[in-house]
């Protein structure tokens, strides 16, 4: 059975989020022909939900932040096991993509003197996200969409990638279906740039939609590819708690940022009870600091609502589990409050927070302008991801580069708020323009028939076993499930060997997963071909969780509640082996040269 | 828990006919129309197609007609609809189907392609950048919230009755050209184009459009008529100073 169609571009991107869509941008300007295939419509990507803002130390609000304030804060958030050359990188280069945003049309809240705001937020240390409102995802991907319009890319838009094949040990091309009419699309590429995104659907509670099943990830994985941090997984916070229907929907930090405080259900701020040593210096010594530091008062330090998302999210979590939580399972933020402080509370809130004032109210009948709402912590995002370059953002196939969500490194143990989208525009660039480099002293691959039809008929084997097989959904859930319960927020050995054997039988189930019906549009067919990468990238955490055997940034592990300093020296990889098992490894941390070490010394106060 | 009855709209594959057919599920409390073909896909028609990203009305993907209204499925509460009655779910009707609740909205992409692009005038701050006051930029901030649902394209009568996609761009271009025009750094335009190319005359400002805008979007009174002042301003002017005189 042939392929319906084939297509053969210098750069292939795979996905449309931030990331990719800027990868494309760049591609396409330096020249060479770019295909772009992403599972949903243009401009639906996860990275339209992001709220909060994009860290970049313009220095706007404040004028004692800098790139190197910026690194450090990012290689403090991130336990000092974050490549520091991306995050080198990064807060150098973010202000240049930011403004570049705006000279193609992104329209920044302001400052009063008319420059791009920023904002708050945990782990910052000056406030340097810029935003529109809370919805800057929005703006950041519309923005992009509109800009690719004019370059002469092709979209591909509902194309899922089911396999990515190597010619000779190089990326050379992929397989994907149209969801449409469920006819099968070969691309060939001379280099491919992927850009897929998270892997939170892998978890019950997750703010991430149904794209996150962690395709770029899993497909690169089986190729070859090596992935790094995997066990650092990002709980976030607060996630909506009630009602069930919209459990671990995001609440934006900006929200904390904004003023709102968390207390339990005894009514304390409870967060001021347990300040890590390290954040101390600059957290607020009560909450009298902590509101003035919200009034942008330079001499005051940050509330504890804004110390790093692992610490708050875990701190949730003992609140709840001591009987200190809501009604329904977790606690209360409010934001309500901020009329003890200001006259015209409810329309400031409405202003600085609409999205959040409309989908409590639009979901959940509560007003956040009078009540508290209740919050809980939600699978946000995942640090780990396939390892590159720091500099070309290539990974460890040649021609395969990856960016964004999907690869790693930027963020150590944990990523900052408003890094991603940072790191979406700062590295989808650089992704974008090796690729191109690399495309255009490179001849046009070859993509192997054979591997092309093997793939194929694997995929369309559901169909065979029909509605005796079994429920794809059935089985997500289950995983789902395990995942949440033995890999989450607190994590111990026993447990996680048991979700490693859990996943041997959810992986023999989702051999046996059967659908019914035609090949249009049918979306238990792409459950069970999703399975399989959320059963990749689970195994992938799990035995990554276990390797690391002390707790950071988001790996928490009460059995071993400490941070070790061994284990700050390395990073674990996972790669598949040729018989298929997943090889474990461990990868020292490049050493950091010593103009960095001075700059995170400085900022150390 | 309860049970409640969709009557969801079925399509034969690649598009064309198609039928009613009703599934009766468990609901329960803050359920919204999207988590109950949620349910419905997992439980009993595997093969229902939605689109669906955010499940927050962040996306603008899940538009379809609820009880013959359009709406967005995951923004569209089950306490907010009457249950004693079947709640029918229906693809937004001004767009060919694809499957099931699933339409080819191919169209809207194809016409911002056609719309000339965002360009801004020469930086003029010191520092190779611009200043803009935020009052300046509140309004084109409230139409760069467009979600591009398309709720209002399909509620629109030129659309949607008339038929008229090659000459017309539909509430959704109004509101981008919209954003463009009054950018405080764009220096094109499009004012030609919306008269002759998109003719913006063609809407009788019957606003079914603002009233379906899950954003909130003002698309006629902040949108539309100022485009349509401004189109008038320069092409009519002189017409209208005369009727101006002649009615005193
Ligand atoms: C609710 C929410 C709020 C957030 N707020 C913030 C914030 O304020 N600041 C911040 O910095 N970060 C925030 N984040 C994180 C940030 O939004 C994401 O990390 C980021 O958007 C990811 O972007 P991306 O380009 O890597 O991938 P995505 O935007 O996830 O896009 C992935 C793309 O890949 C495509 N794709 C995936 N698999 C395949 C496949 N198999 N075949 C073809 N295409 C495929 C998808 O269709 C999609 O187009 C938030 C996240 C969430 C969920
Ligand atoms: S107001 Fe104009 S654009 Fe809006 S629905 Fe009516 S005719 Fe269409
Ligand atoms: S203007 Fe409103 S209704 Fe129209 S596409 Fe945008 S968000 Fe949807
Ligand atoms: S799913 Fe995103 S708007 Fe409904």
């Amino acid at each position: 059975m042939a392929a319906h169609a084939t297509y053969a571009y210098d750069v292939l991107v795979i996905g449309a989020g931030g990331a990719g869509l800027r990868a494309a941008i760049e591609a396409a300007s330096a020249g060479v022909t770019v295909g772009l295939i992403c599972k949903s419509l243009l401009g639906k990507a996860h990275t339209v939900m992001a709220e909060g803002g994009m860290a970049a130390a313009m220095a706007h609000n404040d004028d004692r932040d800098s790139w190197k304030v910026h690194f450090a804060d990012t290689m403090r958030g991130g336990q000092y096991v974050n490549n520091w050359r991306m995050a080198e990188i990064h807060a150098k280069e973010a202000p240049d993509r930011v403004r570049e945003l705006e000279a193609w049309g992104a329209v920044f809240d302001r400052t009063p003197d008319g420059r791009i705001n920023q904002r708050n937020f945990g782990g910052h240390r000056y406030p340097r996200l810029a935003h529109v409102g809370d919805r800057t995802g929005l703006e950041l991907i519309r923005t992009l969409q509109d800009h690719t319009t004019y370059l002469g890319v092709t979209v591909h838009m509902e194309h899922t990638v089911i396999e990515l094949v190597l010619d000779g040990g190089r990326a050379a091309g992929v397989l994907a279906y149209d969801r449409e009419r469920g006819r099968f699309h070969v691309f060939s590429a001379k280099a491919i740039v992927m850009a897929t995104g998270g892997a939170g659907r892998a978890y019950k509670i997750t703010s991430n939609s149904w794209e996150g099943t962690g395709d770029g990830h899993a497909l690169a994985y089986r190729a070859g590819a090596e992935l790094i941090d995997m066990e650092f997984i990002q709980f976030h916070p607060t996630g909506m708690v009630w009602p069930p229907s919209v459990r671990g929907i995001l609440v934006t930090e900006g929200v904390r940022g904004e003023g709102g405080v968390l207390r339990n259900s005894e009514g304390r701020r409870f967060m001021f009870d347990d300040i890590p040593d390290n954040y101390k210096p600059q957290t607020a010594a009560d909450p009298e600091e902590g509101w003035r530091y919200v009034m942008q008062d330079k001499t005051a330090r940050r509330p504890p609502e804004l110390l790093t998302r692992d610490h708050v999210a875990r701190c949730i979590n003992r609140e709840v589990k001591a009987g200190r939580g809501s009604p329904h399972g977790g606690v209360f933020l409010d934001i309500a409050w901020i009329k003890e402080k200001i006259a015209d509370a409810p329309a400031h809130i409405k202003r600085k927070l609409p999205s959040m004032y409309h989908q409590f109210k639009e979901l959940a009948d509560l007003d956040i302008t009078t009540t508290p709402m209740e919050v809980g912590p939600t699978t946000h995002y995942i640090m780990g991801g396939i390892r590159v370059d720091a500099d070309s953002q290539e990974s460890t196939i040649p021609g395969l580069f990856a960016a964004g969500e999907c690869a790693a490194g930027i963020n150590g143990a944990n990523r900052l708020g408003g890094n991603s989208l940072s790191d979406l525009i700062v590295f989808g660039k650089r992704a974008g323009e090796y690729a191109a480099e690399l495309a255009r002293k490179s001849p046009q691959p070859r993509v192997d028939e054979g591997a092309v039809e093997r793939a194929l008929a694997a995929s369309l084997a559901p169909f065979e076993r029909g509605n005796a097989g079994e429920n794809p959904y059935k089985v997500q859930q289950d995983l789902q499930e395990a995942m949440q319960a033995l890999v989450g927020i607190v994590r111990n050995e026993g447990e996680m060997q048991e979700a490693v054997a859990k996943l041997a039988g959810f992986n023999e189930r989702a051999s046996r997963a059967g659908v019914d019906g035609h090949r249009e549009y049918n979306s238990g067919w792409h459950t069970c071909i999703d399975l399989r990468n959320l059963l990749d990238v689970s195994e992938a955490i799990a035995r990554s969780a276990i390797e690391r055997k002390e707790s950071r940034g988001g790996h928490f592990r009460e059995d071993f509640p400490d941070k070790v300093a061994e284990f700050g020296t390395f990073n674990i990889a996972t790669r598949r082996q040729a018989d298929g098992s997943m090889q474990v490894s461990r990868r020292p941390v490049k050493e950091l040269p010593a103009e960095l070490k001075q700059v995170i010394e400085e900022q150390k106060q | 828990m309860s049970q409640a009855t969709f009557r969801i709209w079925r399509s034969e594959p690649g598009g064309g006919a198609g039928q009613f057919t009703d599934y009766t599920t468990e609901i329960s409390e803050g359920m919204v129309v999207l988590d109950a073909v949620h349910k419905i896909q997992a439980d009993q028609a595997p093969d229902l197609a939605c689109r669906w990203n955010c499940k927050a009305g962040k996306c603008g993907s899940c538009s379809a007609e609820i009880n013959g209204k359009p709406k967005l499925m995951c923004m569209s509460r089950l306490n907010s609809l009457d249950l004693t009655v079947p709640v029918t779910v229906e693809p937004m009707r001004t767009f060919p189907l694809i499957k099931d609740l699933v339409t080819d909205v191919s169209w809207n992409f194809r016409v911002k392609k056609g719309l000339k692009k965002f360009k801004p005038r020469t930086p003029d701050a010191a520092d190779g950048t611009w200043r803009m006051a935020q009052r300046d930029v509140d309004r084109v901030q409230e139409f760069r919230k467009c979600i591009e649902c398309f709720l209002c394209q399909d509620v629109c009568h030129v659309l949607r009755d008339h038929d008229k996609h090659d000459e017309f761009i539909g509430p959704r271009f109004f509101v981008y050209s919209a954003a463009l025009e009054m950018h405080p750094l764009d220096s094109d335009d499009r004012l030609q184009d919306l008269k002759d190319k998109n003719n913006i005359g063609y809407c009788n400002i019957t606003k079914c459009c603002t009233k379906v805008c899950p954003e909130h979007i003002h698309i006629t009174d902040n949108a539309i008529i100022p485009l349509k002042e401004r189109v008038v301003d320069r092409f009519y002017d002189p017409v209208t100073r005369l009727l101006r005189m002649i009615t005193g």
